[in-house]
This record gives structure tokens, C-alpha cells and sequence, in this order.
């Protein structure tokens, strides 16, 4: 049985990036998968992936991870896509979705701008199973 | 602000007593992409050595490997640096799959213990390099967020990239993926195991090393 985890983007924001890290690794490490509104920073991104690798031993091989950017911002022009920028440095990014699932049961995440696809494995059977993402 | 206004002052500071030689060129990206054999091709063809191992099987550069004062021309440009070769980078590694390759249980525990140490350091340094070359496997897909993350931090560091897009020996190599997905940078197709294209790597590395 896969778990999914939606995570709002509120439970993370008044935490420290190391905070953000931990909450988000602790959820990954019980075997779920975590959908987070929004995305970290891209500094924090790679913190994960450091953090992720510090902690790898035989039960925890590491994390999949894909973030599906928003295309609103893009959209916008002028004046309003540098209050929407603003807003992101300010307030953090709530746009898009972060997918992270542990490498044990998400055997990998397949992803293109708009969509990405989610393949798990069931270890007992041996069986992949197809999950899509669509935005 | 605070982080902002200390990077401002690195930058300063680093441009202020950066000499000519002491560059600082990395070159990153997933583990089996050819950043080796690439950093092997550019020691070879400037220096007359090699740089480290090459091998299949993944994460075999698990310690970042350095080599000084390697001078290129072309022309009457000259480039002076330091190349640093990093390990790759992932975002899980699991000793099972050395042995699916038929290592032993030890040697597999060992290399993914070694593997994992080798991402820390990769990133560790990006804070440390003024030029960098992402080197992708031009046959797979390069939209993983292993690459946007890498160049995403790159990004936000303002260190300039090139994006090599290697194995352009091999029937399976899409240049226009790459090129897609990162619309943005310099795509440069070459084979660095077979020297092909490699001119053009050149060309590209000049004008984007003194960016």
C-alpha cells in the first residue's frame, strides 16, 4: 500500500530551512510519500539532497523527489510579475507541487514541465504501479 | 538580506583578488554522465595526463579530484584554471545495485558509503566555483530534478554554466532534449571518449569562463 502525505504549504512556513528539511525527511522516512504545496528554495533543495545522503544506511536508501513549477508567475508581465516575485522572496513559493518519496517504495518519478509520472514498487510482489500526476 | 548582502561582498571580494590562473572550473552533474572522461579528454589534450577512472558502473569518482594549472588556447585567447571533478550527484544510492553488478557485499557497502560522502562534498562545493560545466548523458532524459536542482543553485550563485551534452557517438543522443529542457544555456553536443566536437566545447568554454 502506497501512502500519500499533502503537506500545506503552512506547516512549513514559519520553520527554519533545517526545520523545513527535517519535518519534510522525517514524513519521507515513514515510508510516505509527501505532496507539499509549493516548492523550497532552491538553496533548500539542495540541502535535501546533502541531508538525504548523510542519513543513508540499509533501511533508508534515499529520497525521489520532483518539483512541478506553476506556470502563473511566467505569465504575468510588467509590474505584476515583480510583486509576484516579491511576494515569493517574501513569503516563500506556494505555487506548484513538490513530490518526495522514499527511493524504497518510489521506484522513480518521470516528469516533463507539465506533468510528472509516478512510478511506485511493491516490494512483496514485485509489481510496478503507474500513478499520474496531472497539474 | 543579510545572506544577500554577505554574497555581494564575496563577489566583490573574489573578483578583487581573483589572478589569472586560480579559476576555478567544475564539472558536475549525475553520476555516469562522462564528467571524467570529459575532465580525462581536457588533461590529456592540455596537459598530457589523465585525470582519474573511468568505469560503467556508477559513482566511480567519490572524491572531488583536482588538477592546477591547466592552460587552453585558441587563437589568441588564452584560459588559464583549475579543473575540479566532482562526483556525481543523486539523490539515492543503494549498495544493492553494486552488487547487481556483481561485486561483492563488502566492496558494494563500502563504494555507496564512499558514494554518499561524494554527493556531500559535490555540494559542498558549488559555493567554491567561478565557472561551471554540467556534463548530461545526452541519451537520457534530461529532465530530472537532480539537473534542475544543480542548475537552480548555479543560478542563484550567478556562476555561469555550460551545459555539455556528451555521447554524441551513440545512435540514442537527443541534443534537442536538452536543449529544451533548458532553454536558457549554452548546449554544447560532444563524445568526450572519442574526442568528437570537442573544438566546439572549447570555443563555447572561452566565452563563457570569462562571462
Amino acid at each position: 500500500m502506497v501512502t500519500l502525505q499533502l503537506v500545506p504549504y503552512s506547516e512549513i512556513e514559519l520553520l527554519s530551512s533545517v526545520g523545513r528539511i527535517r519535518k519534510l525527511l522525517n514524513i519521507v522516512k515513514e515510508d510516505k510519500i509527501v505532496l507539499l504545496q509549493g516548492r523550497l528554495k532552491k538553496e533548500e533543495e539542495a540541502e535535501l539532497i546533502k541531508v538525504t545522503m548523510e542519513e543513508i544506511n540499509k533501511d533508508f536508501k534515499g529520497i525521489e523527489l520532483a518539483v512541478i513549477e506553476s506556470n502563473i508567475n511566467k505569465k504575468l508581465t510588467g509590474m505584476s510579475r515583480f510583486k509576484a516575485t516579491l511576494a515569493t522572496a517574501l513569503i516563500g513559493d506556494r505555487q506548484g507541487l513538490t513530490v518526495i518519496g522514499p527511493a524504497s517504495v518510489v521506484k522513480e518519478i518521470k516528469r516533463d514541465p507539465s506533468k510528472i509520472e509516478l512510478l511506485t514498487k511493491e516490494v512483496r510482489k514485485k509489481k510496478k504501479i503507474r500513478k499520474k500526476i496531472k497539474r | 538580506m543579510l545572506n544577500i548582502i554577505q554574497k555581494f561582498i564575496n563577489k566583490v571580494l573574489n573578483n578583487l583578488f581573483k589572478k589569472k590562473g586560480h579559476i576555478k572550473l567544475g564539472l558536475y552533474g549525475p553520476p555516469n554522465g562522462g564528467k571524467t572522461t570529459l575532465a580525462n579528454k581536457i588533461c590529456q589534450d592540455w596537459l598530457g595526463e589523465d585525470m582519474g577512472s573511468v568505469s560503467n558502473i556508477a559513482h566511480e569518482t567519490r572524491e572531488i579530484q583536482i588538477k592546477e594549472q591547466i592552460n587552453i588556447k585558441s587563437g589568441k585567447k588564452e584560459l588559464t584554471f583549475n579543473l575540479v571533478d566532482t562526483p556525481g550527484i543523486a539523490t539515492k544510492i543503494d549498495y544493492e545495485d553494486f552488487l547487481k553488478v556483481g561485486m561483492k557485499d563488502n566492496e558494494a557497502k563500502s563504494r555507496a558509503k564512499e558514494a554518499t560522502k561524494g554527493v556531500i562534498d559535490s555540494i559542498k562545493w558549488l559555493d567554491d566555483m567561478d565557472t561551471v560545466i554540467i556534463v548530461l548523458d545526452g541519451t537520457k532524459d534530461p529532465y530530472t530534478q537532480v539537473n534542475i536542482t544543480i542548475i537552480g543553485n548555479l543560478a542563484a550563485r550567478e556562476i555561469p554554466v555550460l551545459i555539455v551534452a556528451n555521447k554524441n557517438d551513440l545512435k540514442k543522443f537527443n541534443i534537442k532534449k536538452i536543449k529544451a529542457a533548458f532553454p536558457q544555456y549554452d548546449v554544447i553536443g560532444i563524445s568526450a571518449k572519442y574526442g568528437k566536437d570537442t573544438d566546439k566545447f572549447y570555443e563555447a568554454l572561452f566565452t563563457v569562463a570569462v562571462k
